[in-house]
């Protein structure tokens, strides 16, 4: 009997530290698979618009994809504000898209080369004349399958 | 606790990567020579316009964002040939307006924005008049396959669905779009 009553008494055991490690390395990973998913590090200004009425992209592998925004802070000094289009780690010209998509539709494994879709990131605030000759260089190219990437969302909020 | 960590490791690695981009899709108009002549009678156009400021016009008539959607299916849904006439639209739903699109296979819309119009409210724009069509191809595929066009997308992009449902679902797909195709115009820019 004693020896129950024994345990009862005391204080509070202290807090287990022996997972600790194991929650760091937990965060660890967690953050190390979270900063390998972005390839290319955006440049650009690239608040996506809202729509509501949106298609899933296909996989990932048949997707090329061109940003298009005003220069971030630290790169307005060099490039300005207005909109720039971005194409892997380069600011570029309208006339580099043919290009650049003929360059990764080269890379891209030879069953996939007809099935690509070009997604376009494109800043709510950028302007329509750019989106319209990056539409004339991607027929030029006959990448004909574009993807308008958006938040899901309601489409009027792009209008405040 | 090593199991426990490795199960959260697990989760945040799966969900991680699930995390896919959306949008709306639109094919762009094959590269011509030369442009090609439209003979289309200028019933069956519905011209919007989109300018710097941000205003709508739709047929030459000023327009809010928020009516575009009615507008548009109207349009589209309009069925305007009659009963006797070539192109009659046994599906449509429409006021039947002559002056308005014959039926929705003729109807087209034609999108036209300044250089200066922000992306915003042209995606703004794009995502009314896909939901214009979505609305009459749900309509449509409701009645006729008791499955919402949607719901019928999105069952054929789930990769648990077996080949032959595929298949199904791709014919009532193409029935449909047939019956509503999405005929979006853009010329060149003002």
């Amino acid at each position: 009997m004693s020896k129950f009553a024994k345990k009862k008494s005391g204080e509070l055991p202290a807090v287990s530290t022996a997972s600790l490690p194991d929650i760091v390395f937990m965060l660890l990973f967690f953050f190390m698979t979270v900063t390998v998913m972005k390839n290319s590090d955006v440049k650009v200004e690239n608040t996506l618009p809202n729509a509501s009425e949106i298609k899933k992209l296909e996989k990932k592998d048949r997707v090329i994809t061109i940003y298009v925004g005003a220069p971030t802070k630290e790169f307005q000094k060099v490039f300005g504000t207005e909109s720039k289009i971005q194409l892997n780690d380069k600011f570029a010209d309208a006339g580099d898209v043919g290009d650049y998509i003929l360059m990764e539709r080269a890379k891209k494994p030879q069953e996939l080369q007809n099935v690509l879709t070009t997604s376009l990131k494109v800043d709510k605030n950028a302007n329509m004349g750019l989106i319209a000759d990056i539409k004339q260089e991607l027929r030029k190219v006959n990448a004909l399958k574009v993807n308008y990437t958006t938040y899901e969302g309601d489409a009027f909020n792009n209008l405040k | 606790m090593a199991d426990i960590a490795f199960l959260l490791l697990l989760f945040f690695l799966v969900t991680t990567t699930i995390e896919t981009d959306a949008g709306l899709d639109r094919a762009l108009p094959r590269k011509q020579k030369e442009p090609p002549i439209i003979d289309y009678q200028k019933k069956n156009i519905l011209r919007v316009v989109l300018d710097k400021e941000g205003g709508l016009m739709v047929n030459e008539e000023l327009v809010d964002v928020k009516d575009l959607r009615e507008k548009v299916s109207g349009f589209i849904d309009n069925g305007g040939a009659t009963a006797d006439e070539e192109g009659y639209c046994t599906y449509c739903k429409g006021n039947a307006d002559p002056s308005a699109s014959d039926n929705p296979k003729k109807a087209i819309v034609a999108v036209n924005t300044h250089r200066e119009t922000s992306y915003g409210a042209y995606i703004t724009v794009q995502n009314e008049l896909v939901a214009a069509y979505n609305q009459l191809r749900n309509r449509e595929a409701l009645g006729v396959f008791k499955m919402t066009y949607t719901a019928m997308e999105e069952a054929y992009q789930q990769p648990e669905t077996s080949s032959a449902e595929k298949k199904e679902l791709k014919r009532k797909i193409k029935h449909i779009q047939q019956l509503y195709p999405l005929n979006i115009l853009e010329p060149e820019q003002l």
